[in-house]
């Protein structure tokens, strides 16, 4: 009789153990086997690239009219605010003189067309981007995936560190709210607050549903857009064949966009 | 010590007085709102998560989406049954409730909670204002 009393409880402590391990094993199997509740991913038609470029064909720009259909379209898809006074002025992609675009690079006598022709200016996306080591909440940050400079506005703390890093003035500070002073709003993309920094974001939002950013579609074929990293890329080919030339380029940021230099072409075509 | 009728006095005021907002506002509590589905929002009939955990969790997922969105590059979320969605507050969750008013702002209003998604996502991409 000892013997079966002992065996009995013996296999009711395996039988205890037993029932304890059910819910550990679920627990298991619900984190495997079932359906996700969600899944993201990227969009199908999203563009991908390394490390997106911009090669600006500057020859193909006459006049300072001929930058304004490019600049008043980015203003409208990413509902830029027009602000009268300049200090408070919203810029994602604007014109500037070639001394105050290209400073270091400056001639005492400089080809008519660079001299009087104004150049289109934007965020560089610089491959080591001085904003992205100031910023302290890493509201700005470089995309891995693609290499653009992005910035997450609902991070921004309005320090403006930022601002003072970029060598190239290509960030904003909205100091009003830019609602009221947005002449269309585009529903599609979201505004900004008042207390945030913006700059140029390469069009991320175009991108990620295939198309290219709205300077490039509006330029009608001055301004390329490609893969740096791809030596077959539309931007490295015209890197090729052309002479080209960066922003501040011996600050070290190595910026990813590129202009095509040497307008004028009538006067070189007729020596030949 | 002869002063213990001024001090209980004292005491009964104090404790009225104290305890006056409990008593005045006694039976007038606000109900619970019940957030009101749009048409549109009816007529699609599925969210991207059921309704119980979009009650619950909604901010939750909108935090995530935004990190996945802007960080990631992830803008599309398939749900469990299959539907694929743009992970966008202003362009998918506002297009069917395009009723903020009486989806949104209700029940934020009784929570006093006040989200500030609106302050730059635009809450009914179809009305331009």
């Amino acid at each position: 009789m000892e013997d079966s009393r002992r065996t009995f409880l013996k296999l009711a402590g395996v039988a205890a153990l037993g029932l304890t391990t059910k819910p550990v094993l679920d627990a298991y199997a619900a984190s495997g086997g079932k359906v996700p509740d969600a899944l993201v991913k990227r969009g199908s038609k999203a563009m991908t690239a390394k490390n997106w470029g911009m090669v600006i064909d500057t020859r193909k720009f006459t006049s300072a009219e001929d930058l304004e259909p490019i600049i008043a379209v980015c203003d409208q898809t990413h509902n830029i605010p027009k602000f009268e006074n300049t200090k408070h002025e919203i810029k994602w992609i604007w014109s500037a003189p070639y001394h105050n675009a290209f400073p270091n690079k400056t001639n005492k006598y400089m080809d008519a067309h660079s001299h009087e022709v104004p150049f289109l200016v934007l965020c560089n996306h610089c491959e080591n981007p001085p904003c992205v080591r100031a910023c302290p909440t890493k509201a700005t940050f470089k995309r891995e995936s693609d290499g653009i400079v992005l910035m997450d506005f609902h991070r921004c703390i309005g320090c403006r560190f930022c601002m003072a890093a970029c060598p190239f003035g290509a960030r904003s500070f909205n100091f009003r709210d830019p609602e009221p002073f947005i002449p269309k709003i585009n529903p599609k993309f979201p505004r900004r607050m008042k207390g945030v920094v913006e700059k140029c974001n390469f069009c991320a939002e175009r991108l990620a549903m295939g198309k290219v950013p709205a300077c490039v579609e509006a330029s009608d074929g001055a301004i390329a857009f490609g893969d740096l990293d791809d030596p077959d890329s539309n931007v490295r080919h015209l890197l090729h064949a052309n002479y080209t030339i960066r922003r501040k380029q011996s600050l070290g940021t190595e910026p990813s966009v590129y202009y095509i230099v040497g307008g004028g072409g009538s006067e070189e075509e007729e020596h030949g | 010590m002869n002063d213990k009728g001024k001090i209980i006095t004292g005491l009964v005021i104090f404790f009225i007085i104290f305890t006056f907002p409990f008593w005045y506002n006694r039976g007038k509590a606000a109900s619970v709102p019940e957030p009101v589905l749009s048409p549109t929002a009816k007529k699609a009939g599925e969210c991207v998560r059921s309704k119980d955990y979009m009650k619950a969790e909604h901010m939750q997922l909108l935090d995530d989406w935004r990190d996945t969105v802007v960080r990631d590059g992830q803008r599309m979320v398939t749900n469990k049954h299959g539907k694929e969605f743009e992970m966008s507050l202003s362009n998918t969750c506002m297009n069917c409730h395009d009723n903020k008013a009486e989806f949104c702002d209700r029940c934020h209003n009784y929570a006093s909670v006040r989200p500030y998604c609106w302050d730059c996502h635009i809450d009914n991409p179809k009305e331009i204002k």
